[in-house]
């Protein structure tokens, strides 16, 4: 009976369906993420929309396994055969020539090694061969961009806003003649490329942006004027991706308005400078700059993906590379922890050797896992891409998250595990860990990343429930639907609910983690339903609450990548499998555990109640412009 | 004008820790890192180098081994070599493979390819023979200069600079001559990754030492290897006097 009831009480509001409608509508505060396109323009008689992600099905409660099981392997014996080869004289070139120490002192990459990153391949490593580049895919991109970020960030970011973001738009979305232009520039002829999103009043909400491109009297440019703030490369760049507003005539309505447009912007097209190098916290090599565009004439040819599309052109070469991120990440979590296992096996303090005292050991076995976790996405999303997926943006977004911040906690923990010495320049961790803090930061912060993972998995689920109250009004018609969500509901009603079996996809040993994995999807599903159902499109508000969705989709996400990675180990009997069994364990625990904590602090009332408390300390403070409280002596 | 040939052996890269295995047949290469003798890039990096300068016209890299060669000569293809020949010989061959085999194999290679320049690297960092380059000059009767740290191409000569004990010799050789590379020759170059993709176009051919007719039946048997012997630990002196009183005891001075 509840569920029945419960399902009519979502149909017996149909302002609620309507209102329900909005959450379709991306909201404005996280434009820094691709708008969930699938949803748009949504009839109430379309059907609800298809996604083979896991993240996305995972807010309906739903497996859906394609892109998580079996753990990806794309690679054929010739790719693996070339990606060897490229792994050796990519890590000796950062171990003999590079000297991270010396470019972060200098501010700028040493020349030496900026002409021997060119001469090695590195700045077009996925520009197809006949265009000058070496044609990887991302799994193999992403191996070596691992060695870059075991060793120099700030030559990762050089190489990254030149190739990740740079002039990926060209290769995702430029014509034959784009590409046959420009992608041999930016490969062979060792031009560096940026990509110039973010102005001074526009940083995540880049929808905002002032820059602003109009068409020439004759028709044959766009005269573009504007300014950018913090462009990597931006002092070092020939060829930029440059967006700014052009007026756009709607079809239907004959109403001009300003849309996004990308464009591709050569230096030599005149009128384009910049500012000196930003003095900055870290990836100090890496050249951040302004960029000023006065008059620039940029023939209509330039325009990259179409007029008006800059805002999806933007998105989707963000959304792109961010797998990247994570693959770097992996790897300067495997540098600095060996740093910090070096000195904890070696460092005598009461008697022992560190590395036997349990404080010690639990910091190594989180610094190992994190990396364990961050690596199986790294790789679980470049496969995916690799096998064609269009639905992996969500996921992409989790892996910079998640990536970004256990590489803070791993080199801050590698840090303490070192004592002083870690402390110390030489060591060569404080570079990394002031280095790594931008991570958090560009690219989509952290924060709003979150907030789109949330949102746009929360608009999936919706437009399903209202799949669902479209069922209910022609019961007869859409019997099976109805009966199966009837069935699916009883059983959660009275606790039964084990959610969608995860078990058969791995392997018998990880039987016991799978099944919590999947008692999390259901409790996940039924925790949105319920929020959405108490919410509506108001959900769009509630961050507090959306933070807490975002972590719990993050740890069940990760857990479900590390059971499929760790049961290809198993399966394979690889020498490591038992190794990485217990890592996996130990992170399926404990994320198992932080879901069903952030679900309950849902519904909460203490919780709820926090959330009120901090709205309204967060208030006073900025009302007062400082912190409140004065200091206990009163003066 | 010269034809060049280059030996490229494929060895555990030097960074490895070795270890025996534990019935003394040999060491562990299973899942162990390698890589090209180093010595023999130095060869490469010569012959390459002869190649840029415009003092040779081909040079050709030839390994010996089982399927794994072909990476060793993939580098060599990479760093500039124009094709790769790939003695197939089988694992359980390769183990009693000495450098009087491959002398006659790159002699005959030399002879059929005709080269004029055959440049090895001066010992293989494995077994460290020290014999190949010496072995393959006699086999073909030609002049010899190995230890070579440095190389200049006087009209139909070469100029060869050898580093022996106590000093730098200087001699002459005609062509065509055998050439053994030492450390200060000069300094190998990278792969780069382009070069990595566009070596996997180059040619390699595979051959068979009976198809070159060299007779590769084992003359030496391997009874055991083992470890070096363990170092025992040293002890802590209280001062100068007893160091030297111990020293003495030990017969060191
Ligand atoms: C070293 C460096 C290199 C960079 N390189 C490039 C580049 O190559 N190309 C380029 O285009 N840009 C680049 N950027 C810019 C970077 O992408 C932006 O800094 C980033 O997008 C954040 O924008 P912002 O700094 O304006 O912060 P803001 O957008 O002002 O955000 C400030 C804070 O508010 C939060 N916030 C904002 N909106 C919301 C909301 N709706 N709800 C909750 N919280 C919110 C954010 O999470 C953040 O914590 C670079 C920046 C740096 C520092
Ligand atoms: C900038 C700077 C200024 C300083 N100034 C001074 C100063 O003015 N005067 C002075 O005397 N010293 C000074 N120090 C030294 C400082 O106090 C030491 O670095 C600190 O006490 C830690 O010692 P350590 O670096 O040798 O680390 P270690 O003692 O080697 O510790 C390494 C790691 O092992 C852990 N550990 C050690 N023992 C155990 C155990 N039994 N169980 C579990 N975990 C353990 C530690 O918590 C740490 O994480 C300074 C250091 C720095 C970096």
């Amino acid at each position: 009976m509840y569920a029945i009831r419960l399902v009519n009480k979502i149909n017996l509001k149909p302002t609620e369906a309507v209102r329900l409608r909005l959450v379709d509508v991306a909201p404005r505060c996280i434009s820094t993420t691709i708008p969930c396109g699938a949803n748009k323009g949504d009839k109430l008689n379309k059907p609800a929309p298809k996604s083979q992600s896991f993240v996305m099905n995972m807010f309906r409660g739903q497996v859906q396994a394609s892109q998580v099981f079996p753990y990806p392997k794309v690679l054929n014996e010739e790719q693996v055969d070339t990606l060897q080869m490229l792994v050796d004289p990519t890590t000796k070139f950062f171990e003999e020539v590079n000297n991270p120490l010396k470019n972060d002192q200098l501010e700028k990459v040493e020349e030496a090694s900026l002409a021997g990153l060119w001469e090695l391949g590195a700045f077009g490593l996925q520009v197809p061969q006949d265009l000058g580049g070496l044609g990887l895919n991302n799994t193999q991109y992403a191996r070596l961009v691992e060695i870059v970020g075991a060793n120099d960030l700030g030559v990762g970011i050089t190489l990254g806003a030149h190739q990740s973001i740079g002039f990926k738009g060209i290769l995702l979305f430029g014509t034959p003649e784009q590409k046959a232009k420009y992608l041999p520039r930016v490969s062979a002829e060792k031009q560096f490329a940026a990509f110039c999103l973010t102005e001074p009043s526009s940083g995540s909400d880049a929808g905002s942006i002032k820059s602003r491109a109009v068409l020439s009297p004759d028709g044959k440019h766009y005269i573009l004027n504007g300014s950018k703030i913090w462009i990597s490369n931006g002092g070092l760049a020939e060829i930029m991706t440059v967006f700014a507003q052009t007026p756009v005539k709607d079809e239907k309505t004959g109403e001009v308005k300003d849309k996004v447009t990308a464009f591709i912007v050569e230096r030599s097209f005149g009128g384009v400078t910049n500012g000196p190098p930003e003095k900055k916290m870290g990836i100090k090599c890496s050249n951040t700059t302004e960029v000023y565009y006065e008059d620039v004439k940029i023939p209509i040819e330039n325009v990259l993906g179409g007029v008006g599309n800059g805002f999806k052109v933007a998105m989707n070469i963000l959304n792109n590379g961010r797998f990247g991120m994570a693959a770097a990440m992996s790897g300067t979590m495997r540098s600095v922890t060996r740093k910090a296992v070096d000195f904890a096996t070696n460092r005598l303090q009461f008697g022992n050797k560190i590395d036997s005292y349990g404080a010690i050991q639990e910091k190594i076995a989180r610094m190992s896992t994190l990396q364990y976790v961050t690596e199986s996405i790294a790789y679980m999303i470049s496969g995916n891409m690799d096998s064609g997926s269009q639905d992996y943006h969500l996921e992409a977004a989790i892996s910079k998250v998640f990536a970004s911040e256990c590489a803070w906690y791993v080199t801050d923990e590698a840090i303490q595990i070192m004592g002083g010495m870690g402390f110390m320049r030489d060591t060569g961790l404080e570079r990394v860990m002031r280095d790594l803090r931008i991570f958090r930061i560009f690219e989509g912060t952290n924060d709003i990343l979150r907030l789109f993972v949330a949102l746009t998995g929360i608009q999936f689920a919706g437009a399903h429930l209202k799949e669902l109250q479209r069922a209910f009004k022609n019961p007869t018609a859409n019997l099976g639907l109805l009966l199966g969500e009837i069935r699916k509901r009883a059983i959660a009603s009275v606790g039964l609910d084990s959610g969608p079996d995860m078990t058969q996809y791995v392997h018998p040993e990880l039987k016991g983690c799978a099944e919590s994995a999947s008692k999390c999807v259901a409790d996940f599903g039924r925790a949105i339903e319920s929020a959405l159902i108490k919410y509506n499109r108001k959900i769009v508000e509630e961050q507090f609450v959306l933070n807490r969705i975002a972590n719990s989709s993050i740890d069940l996400y990760t857990m479900v990548v590390v059971l499929s990675r760790c049961t290809q180990s198993l399966n394979n009997k690889s020498s490591t499998a038992n190794h990485e069994k217990l890592m996996t364990e130990l992170w399926c625990n404990e994320a198992s555990a932080r879901i069903e904590k952030n679900l309950k602090a849902l519904t909460s009332s203490v919780e709820l109640g926090n959330f009120t408390k901090m709205s309204a300390i967060s208030k006073n403070v900025c009302q007062n412009g400082a912190l409140v409280q004065q200091n206990p002596l009163g003066f | 004008m010269a034809r060049v040939l280059v030996g490229v052996k494929r060895v555990i890269d030097y960074a490895v820790k070795i270890r025996v295995k534990p019935d003394k047949s040999g060491v562990v290469t299973e899942g162990v890192k390698h890589s090209m003798n180093p010595f023999d890039e130095i060869a490469v990096e010569e012959a390459v180098k002869m190649k840029e300068k415009k003092l040779a016209t081909e040079v050709v890299a030839v390994s010996c081994g089982p399927s794994q060669a072909q990476e060793t000569l993939r580098t060599a293809l990479a760093m500039g070599a124009d094709r790769a020949i790939h003695v197939e010989v089988p694992a359980g061959d390769y183990e009693t493979l000495q450098p009087i085999h491959i002398s006659k194999i790159l002699a005959k290679i030399a002879q059929d390819e005709k080269v004029d320049i055959v440049i090895l690297g001066k010992q293989a960092i494995d077994d460290d023979s020290n014999q190949t380059a010496q072995m393959t000059a006699g086999v073909l009767d030609w002049p010899q200069a190995t230890f070579a740290s440095k190389v200049e191409k006087k009209d139909s000569e070469l100029h060869v600079t050898r580093e022996i004990d106590g000093g730098l010799e200087n001699i002459k050789v005609k062509l065509p001559a055998v050439l053994s590379a030492d450390l200060r020759l000069n300094e190998p170059r990278y792969a780069t990754l382009p070069n990595i993709m566009k070596a996997k176009k180059k040619p390699l051919k595979k051959v068979t030492p009976k198809d070159l007719g060299v007779d590769i039946s084992p003359r030496i048997q391997v009874i055991s290897v083992e470890d070096p012997p363990v170092r025992q630990a040293g002890s802590i002196v209280p001062d100068v006097d007893t160091l030297v009183s111990k020293l003495k005891e030990k017969g060191h001075c």
